[in-house]
């Protein structure tokens, strides 16, 4: 029985698309047969990516109407948020299902530069733009028929949980196909409670290092080495070989994809363990095996690291403690 | 909003603003070096608050950060010399993180003079007092970081009301 009263024969699901690729749609879709099976006990009643719903058909929605409720992608801008806000109202369960939700992912690494700097890059200093007379976008435009009035841009890409509470949380980009069809058996089977308090699932507690195939063979590092630039030897720890894979510090879960692909982790998953922070975690993770007995030397190494803020926290700057940048 | 837009401005010193440096000590030596700078009289700047952990080993990059984002205005990480590390190694891996957290902390726009990590031994009080008193005039010219408040002006945080860039 639903709020209404009305005996519901399936449960009601969803699925909304914010600032991310739209990846996070298509794995849904990965799990392939299974769908149908999620068809048979469950009834979409919000996708914009796949179907025609508008918000205001889920505003009239009476308040945990939905039962699951998947958000992809962070919060980038105040129509994201609202909508993040409203579907919070409406579900008993809000999953944030992506790394963009659960920890920021690619669209985060815009905290990296101040809000100003963004601004400027994207509408004055780019050297391909076209802008003689500097406009930049208006939140509200007078036109002939009205105001016209466009979402408004947050200083910072925030992730679902600093808007409204997520039950469960899902990482990867995107999630594996295998996960997320034990984790929709788990919430939609009824085997977990409806809410809960932001618990990540769909992942493993130990790192992909556990997944991972390749050899260790206990040599420190003695070069760091970007993937264009060597040929590794095969079987053998990328780490080792001077390939920055960020294996150590991200969650597993993914059956180490790339790494079984021929190239290094990118840490899609997320931080790994207790840890909430993958950038400060890589660090600790890396730093024992340089090959280095001064700081010098440590320094001379690292420093052929390139961009390391950029790589340990592709997928995570939305986690990291402190958040953004001065 | 115009094109060539500066940076934020600088804030506003409050007046009484004294920079805040935690300080990350190892037991064996440094703070028991500073713990001889206290008992030697020697005076200091009394800006630091002094954290004490077993070993410099054991200080996570993780802490750094979690002291900056909490609103000091400075860190600085003491350990044993190398070579004397009650743990033989523990200081080896503290010296191999800090390039990489240095470099970390720079590409977030933080100071290097705010992060300072040096070697103390317990016979060396006089070194911490210097350096205590060093980082701090070094912190104060700097003036204050102000991580939460730049935070929670772009509305990051649980539960913060959320306002557009530019408003």
């Amino acid at each position: 029985m639903d709020s209404n009263g009305q005996v519901s024969g399936k449960l009601k699901i969803g699925m909304y698309w914010a600032a991310s690729c739209g990846g996070c749609d298509i794995s849904l879709l990965e799990i392939g047969p299974h769908l149908l099976e999620l068809i048979q006990v469950a009834e979409v009643v919000f996708w914009p990516c796949a179907a025609d719903f508008k918000y205001e058909d889920v505003a009239r929605y009476p308040d945990g109407y939905i039962d699951v409720m998947f958000y992809n992608g962070g919060v980038r801008n105040s129509e994201q948020e609202e909508v993040a806000r409203l579907l919070r109202k409406k579900s008993k369960c809000l999953v944030a299902y992506g790394e963009c939700a659960v920890d920021g992912g690619i669209p985060a690494l815009a905290n990296l530069k101040t809000p100003e700097a963004i601004y400027d890059a994207s509408y004055h200093e780019n050297p391909s733009l076209d802008n003689p007379d500097g406009t930049e976008p208006q939140p509200i435009t007078e036109c002939p028929y009205g105001e016209l009035e466009i979402p408004r841009l947050y200083p910072q890409v925030l992730r679902l949980q600093d808007v409204a509470h997520a039950d469960y949380r899902i990482p990867g980009c995107p999630p594996s196909a295998e996960r997320v069809w034990e984790v929709i058996q788990l919430i939609v089977g009824g085997k977990v409670p409806l809410e809960n308090s932001g618990v990540v699932v769909g992942c493993y507690d130990k790192s992909v290092c556990d997944e991972c195939p390749l050899e260790k063979r206990m040599v420190k590092i003695e070069q760091f080495k970007r993937i264009h630039q060597a040929r590794p030897e095969p079987g053998w720890c990328l780490l080792e070989q001077g390939i920055v894979c960020m294996g150590p510090a991200t969650r597993s879960g993914c059956g180490a994809l790339c790494i079984k692909g021929g190239v290094a982790c990118e840490g899609c998953f997320g931080p790994s363990g207790e840890s909430e922070d993958q950038g400060t975690a890589m660090i600790g993770a890396i730093s024992p095996l340089l090959n280095a007995t001064t700081e010098d030397r440590a320094a001379e190494l690292v420093n052929q690291i390139v961009d390391p803020a950029g790589y340990f926290y592709r997928f995570t700057f939305g986690s990291n403690i402190l958040r953004g940048r001065k | 909003m115009e094109q060539g837009r500066t940076e934020t401005a600088k804030p506003e010193v409050a007046e009484g603003w004294e920079p805040r440096i935690v300080g990350f000590l190892c037991y064996w030596c440094s703070y028991t070096g500073a713990d001889g700078a206290g008992t030697a009289r020697i005076q200091y700047a009394p800006n630091v608050d002094i954290i004490k952990v077993m070993c410099s080993g054991r200080i996570d990059p993780e802490l750094v950060s979690t002291a900056f984002a909490h609103g000091a205005d400075g860190v600085m990480v003491c350990g044993c010399h190398i070579g004397d590390c009650h743990y033989i190694n523990g200081n080896h891996k503290t010296m191999a993180r800090m390039p990489l957290l240095k470099r970390l902390l720079a590409d977030l726009g933080i100071e290097p003079e705010r992060f300072r990590h040096e070697w103390v031994s317990a016979a060396e009080g006089q070194k911490f007092a210097q350096l205590v008193t060093e980082m701090t005039e070094q912190v104060r010219k700097l003036g204050p970081l102000n991580w939460p408040g730049i935070m929670h002006s772009r509305g990051v945080g649980h539960g913060q009301d959320l306002r557009p860039w530019g408003e």
